[in-house]
């Protein structure tokens, strides 16, 4: 077992694909001298060569789809995002192109390219640099949308990545890259549409993913304070979505809350409250309630913004309005 | 009409049944759209035969095709089988992508036709990267992508040439200048005089092509291949043809004079190859009447092959959407 940081989880996935296969190489933005926004790509540049770390223009949409092109082609690309929010810029090529092409195609081709997109609000950047947009991406068929919250499952969950035959959005939260986690010597993945129980509790589920798994988790410790035991589960994938492992919790805690730091209105936990009442009303004390982020643009100032995303606090509140725990 | 290099009468014949096929392929296409055997949007390549049928057989078997929606051509001139290419546009199982692309997705894996894209410029910057795959492979391929000259306007256009420029990569990047973008006259909404001059700031070299002579499009397409294959990197070519339908069955082209419509109908590139072989190779009238037979019979064939195939199995809906 060896401690390592969330950022050097990413970069040892990298590193093992860009040894083991001759087909993956690094696109994006300040990825080589800079050695990326992040600092995920630092002395790739030097080890691999240009050719495999590839310095792109500031022209996201060209890379963009330039990956999921090399990816029809037979290559292994990597496409980083800077942010999640300069994906924007590129939405055609993933939307119109990479996820769709095995469809169109009727199963010729496919487009195994891994997006990789630092997500999540926090930082003080404001609102255009700041925003959760996952959810979007999580509604489109054709492609694999994964969000890890730990160390250990964003070693796991790159790894598996580079097995997939289809676009995977990777999302990696900017508050999370200094955290630090355990993760096994012995080589290990995770695979897709896996949740994981974060924390056992038979009163009440707390589902979440990326950095709202934390915030479950320091609301979990806020309940335990008064006897109240959270079960706090991490979906770890929203596209493929195991539902399974949180209907297992809500028929033992029958009481739920879904976190996530996007915005309120049709974002992700509005979709797995929906099911959740589809396959377990019968089980429910109360309305499944969802925490998420405010429907604003992200401010600046920092009560502004603290105020504008999810906080432990806020989660406990929530409990005690909606479910009445 | 210049003469292309080294061309035997067979060579000469097969550029003409190329030509020829596409045209007879559209003809039907139009007649069962109005039949409702074809839904959707079709958009038909009449008038543009000589750019396809010059350009594309001229390529290597590693070689990819990516192309715009007016995809039908460029399929055909690859290699595609016309009942495949039939049967997708009729939405049945037999059908190059199951039913599930339409006129406007054409692909092929079996001859890396790679497809038709529907978003104006969205095919540059996949073209772009399966010539990074090209690079990769050193096995002196390229990527052939078309475009319109509606795609000069898209910001793709101006990233994709950049990075094929910066990373001197395998591909030409393929105007075909119809002179309308939709209804709107390239003239009007595009500030560069001359299109292939859009290549210098790029330092990508390029030139400007007569899309209605299928001769002078082989000619000009045989230097450009050498020069890409040669690790040179990227060209840009601009090849000026005219549509002699609208831009889809919808659309009647009102906005164009009919005068315009007489000038370029004249150059028809199908008929003045056919007089052009007839003058000035020797080929007989007996020969173009066998190659004319034999294409009419193929695209008989490939609607009879569409009209009686199945449609695709209900399971196909969710198929085809995510591998392993």
């Amino acid at each position: 077992m060896a401690e390592i940081t969330y950022r050097e989880a990413v970069a040892h996935a990298l590193t093992e694909a860009l040894d083991a296969d001759d087909r993956v190489f690094i696109m994006g933005e300040d990825v080589g001298a800079y050695g990326g926004a992040y600092a995920v790509t630092r002395g790739m540049l030097d080890k691999y060569g240009p050719t495999r770390i590839r310095e792109a223009p500031i022209a996201e949409s060209v890379f963009a789809g330039a990956g999921a092109g090399a990816a029809m082609g037979g290559m292994r690309p990597v496409v980083e995002f800077m942010t999640i929010n300069f994906s924007l810029l590129a939405i055609d090529q993933i939307v119109n192109h990479a996820t769709k092409v095995r469809y169109m195609s009727g199963g010729q081709f496919n487009a195994p390219v891994i997006y990789r997109a630092v997500t999540g609000g926090g930082a003080g950047l404001a609102a255009t640099h700041s925003q959760s947009l996952e959810p979007w991406y999580a509604t489109l068929p054709g492609i694999h949308v994964v969000l890890p919250s730990t160390p250990y499952d964003a070693l796991g969950l790159l790894r598996e990545a580079f097995a997939k035959e289809d676009p995977v959005l990777f999302s990696e939260h900017a508050l999370l890259y200094r955290l630090k986690g355990e993760v096994p010597d012995e080589h290990y993945t995770i695979p897709f549409g896996a949740a994981d129980v974060k924390r056992r509790g038979a009163d009440v589920t707390l589902v979440a993913y990326s950095r709202m798994v934390h915030v479950a988790l320091d609301a979990a410790q806020l309940l335990a304070q008064r006897g109240v035991e959270a079960e706090v589960i991490d979906l770890r994938t929203l596209r493929p979505l195991d539902m399974e492992t949180v209907y297992q919790s809500v028929r033992k805690t029958n009481r739920v809350a879904v976190v996530e730091e996007a915005w309120r209105t049709g974002g992700f936990a509005a979709e797995v409250a929906a099911q959740i009442q589809e396959a377990c009303f019968d089980d429910l004390d109360g309305p499944v309630a969802r925490v998420a982020g405010e429907d604003v643009p992200q401010p600046y100032a920092a009560n502004l913004e603290r105020a504008s995303i999810p906080s432990a606090q806020k989660v406990v509140d929530t409990l005690a309005e909606v479910v009445g725990v | 009409m210049k003469v292309a290099r080294a061309d035997s009468k067979t060579e000469l014949l097969d550029l003409y049944r190329h030509m020829k096929l596409i045209r007879v392929f559209e003809e039907a296409c139009a007649q069962q759209y109005m039949r409702g055997k074809i839904r959707g949007f079709l958009h038909l390549y009449i008038g543009e035969e000589a750019i396809a049928a010059g350009a594309i057989p001229l390529m290597q078997p590693q070689d990819y095709v990516i192309t715009h929606y007016r995809d039908h051509g460029h399929a055909l001139a690859r290699g595609m089988d016309p009942n495949a290419a039939m049967a997708e546009l009729f939405g049945r199982a037999t059908g190059s992508s199951k039913g599930k692309g339409g006129s406007m997705h054409l692909m092929d894996g079996s001859v890396n036709m790679m497809g038709g894209y529907a978003i104006v410029g969205g095919q540059i910057p996949l073209g772009v990267g399966l010539a990074m795959a090209c690079a990769h492979r050193g096995d002196e391929s390229l990527v052939l992508c078309f475009i319109g000259d509606g795609a000069l306007n898209e910001g793709e256009f101006h990233e994709g040439m950049n990075l094929a420029a910066i990373w001197n990569l395998p591909i030409v990047i393929f105007c075909e200048n119809n002179l309308y973008g939709m209804g709107a006259p390239v003239s009007e909404v595009l500030a560069a005089k001359d299109i292939y001059k859009m290549a210098e700031p790029y330092g990508i070299p390029s030139m400007q092509i007569d899309g209605m002579d299928v001769l002078a499009v082989r000619s000009a397409m045989v230097e450009v291949y050498e020069h890409v294959r040669s690790g040179k990197g990227p060209y840009f070519v601009e090849a000026l043809a005219y549509r002699f339908r609208g831009h889809s069955m919808s659309d009647p082209a009102e906005y164009r004079h009919k005068d315009e419509e007489a000038l370029w109908r004249q150059r028809d590139p199908v008929p003045t190859f056919h007089a052009y072989l007839l003058g000035e190779e020797g080929v007989s009238e007996a020969e173009l009447d066998a190659v004319d037979a034999e294409v009419d019979a193929q695209v008989e064939a490939a609607v009879e092959f569409a009209n009686a195939s199945p449609e695709p199995d209900i399971s196909e809906l969710a198929s085809d959407i995510i591998g392993s």
